[in-house]
């Protein structure tokens, strides 16, 4: 089903979420992550996937009573990402994420980037500077805003604005960048632009990207898992999952049976 | 297929362009059926029927193209649609070539019936191999109908059958054509007539191959017998 000869980056083993109300909202769901491709989780709304991707960055620490129950195993040094005596910042500057809404802080171009170096107590300006750019660079941003470093992030448009979301992410040098609906909130242009940027940086970052847009899971991912009611259902090579699907659920779903 | 979409709109085009497919393949079928009689009942208006009708094939299959292509832009069908679709696209391309084998036929049948001929050949062999050849087009096109994929095996194995009673046509023209050279021209149109069914047998059995693409996912194209009824039964 899937390529072996790829190394696994993350693994995520039997784990199952509580919400603090007591709700249930991830069942059991075991999963490879690859190392340097795209993986996606596609869901109906409430399916799980959003929650377990931000398993992934200790997001739900954010909130008491939230219980995660199960393991992510990030390799290749075996660290259960989810054990108590993990620390979540730790956690985050090894795996960074990508919202929906692109959410630039109230700071110039350059100090978005230059966030997280400063997080790390980085304060050696050439240092920063070189990352600011690397970063802008990589998020194929730095030629719009070179010029224009010292403006506010929010006088760039939303697809910029996103691309410096992803550029404040890839300047810590993360492992795993996560992507929760990173263009739903952008037109066709910007999306393709982002999706673009994706596959430029697969191959050098691995990626997990949450999408309702189950075209954009075909054309941009390596792998998809099909997500619903908090169980994984199905996970396999995109490929495979968009022409033929071993699940009736998982075929009903990408079809628009689903209902 | 068991559940409807969302888009009812998509369900009426999906089984829009299915019953035009199969239209296509009824009126075939009666291509065949129509010059084969017209060849060994002599019958020179059913032969020119045969070939006036062929422009219904070619507009079914440019209908056919063009519908998938607006499901194709307009959907993006994945998975059993996208199956279907593509199964239905390589499917018109196969009939239509059989809705030239059967003008091919009607145009020999015209050519034995000219009044100069010394020599009229029975066509016991042909006959034999033609109801062939439409048995198999019917199969196909009701394991289409059925998304049946378990008739791709007995297709496959008429397709042999059908093959040797071309060789074996073959061998006894060839007798005709030693004995008295006088046969050869006459004994050559009826080898072309026998290559024509035996080429209709051939296009029947690729479209239940995309039946079993379409039901199963699996492709059995070019692969032997044994694994062929492997990949059906499980």
């Amino acid at each position: 089903m899937v390529n072996t000869s790829t190394p696994i980056k993350a693994e995520s083993k039997n784990l199952n979420f509580y919400y603090s109300n007591g709700h249930l909202a991830l069942k059991n769901v075991s999963m490879p992550i690859y190392e340097n491709k795209i993986t996606a989780l596609i869901g109906p709304s409430g399916c799980g996937k959003s929650t377990f991707l931000r398993c992934f960055n200790r997001m739900h620490d954010l909130y008491p009573g939230n219980k995660y129950d199960g393991q992510i195993v990030m390799h290749p040094d075996n660290t259960n990402i989810l054990a108590d005596g993990v620390d979540p910042i730790e956690v985050r500057m090894r795996i960074s994420m990508v919202f929906q809404k692109p959410n630039p802080f109230p700071k110039t171009i350059f100090e978005n980037v230059a966030y997280g170096l400063r997080v790390r107590d980085e304060k050696n300006h050439r240092v920063v500077a070189d990352k600011v750019e690397e970063a802008l660079k990589g998020a194929s941003l730095w030629n719009e805003v070179k010029d224009r470093l010292n403006d506010l992030a929010f006088n760039l448009s939303g697809g910029q604005q996103q691309r410096l979301c992803i550029a404040r992410a890839l300047a810590t040098d993360p492992e795993i960048m996560l992507f929760d609906e990173p263009t739903s909130a952008l037109d066709p242009i910007a999306t393709a632009n982002i999706e673009e940027l994706m596959n430029e940086l697969r191959g050098k970052l691995t990626i997990l990207v949450v999408t309702h847009n189950m075209q954009q899971a075909a054309r941009i991912s390596d792998y998809t898992a099909y997500m619903y009611l908090g169980e994984m259902m199905e996970y396999g090579d995109t490929d495979t999952i968009f022409t033929r699907p071993v699940r009736k659920e998982t075929e009903d779903y990408i079809t628009g049976k689903f209902g | 297929m068991s559940s409807e979409h969302i888009y009812k709109q998509y369900d009426a085009e999906l089984e829009s362009v299915r019953a035009k497919v199969l239209e296509m393949g009824s009126l075939v079928e009666q291509q065949i059926v129509d010059a084969l009689e017209s060849l060994v009942k002599s019958n020179a208006k059913l032969a020119e029927n045969v070939i006036k009708k062929d422009h219904l094939v070619n507009d079914l299959e440019v209908q056919v193209d063009e519908d998938c292509s607006h499901i194709i832009a307009r959907r993006q069908p994945a998975a059993s649609d996208l199956r279907m679709i593509l199964m239905m696209i390589k499917t018109i391309t196969d009939l239509e070539r059989i809705g030239d084998e059967a003008t091919k036929i009607a145009r020999f049948s015209q050519k034995t019936q000219e009044t100069d001929r010394m020599w009229t050949p029975r066509f016991a062999e042909i006959r034999t191999m033609a109801n062939m050849a439409r048995e198999m087009l019917h199969i196909a096109l009701d394991a289409f109908a059925r998304s049946d994929s378990a008739k791709v095996l007995k297709i496959a194995e008429m397709d042999q059958q059908l093959d040797e009673h071309y060789q074996m046509s073959i061998r006894h023209l060839i007798t005709f054509m030693l004995e008295d050279p006088r046969t050869i021209s006459m004994s050559l149109e009826v080898l072309f007539i026998a290559k024509a069914i035996e080429r209709i047998g051939d296009h029947a059995k690729n479209i239940s191959e995309y039946v079993v693409y379409m039901v199963k996912g699996k492709d059995v194209r070019h692969i032997s017998m044994d694994a062929m009824a492997d990949e059906v039964r499980d």
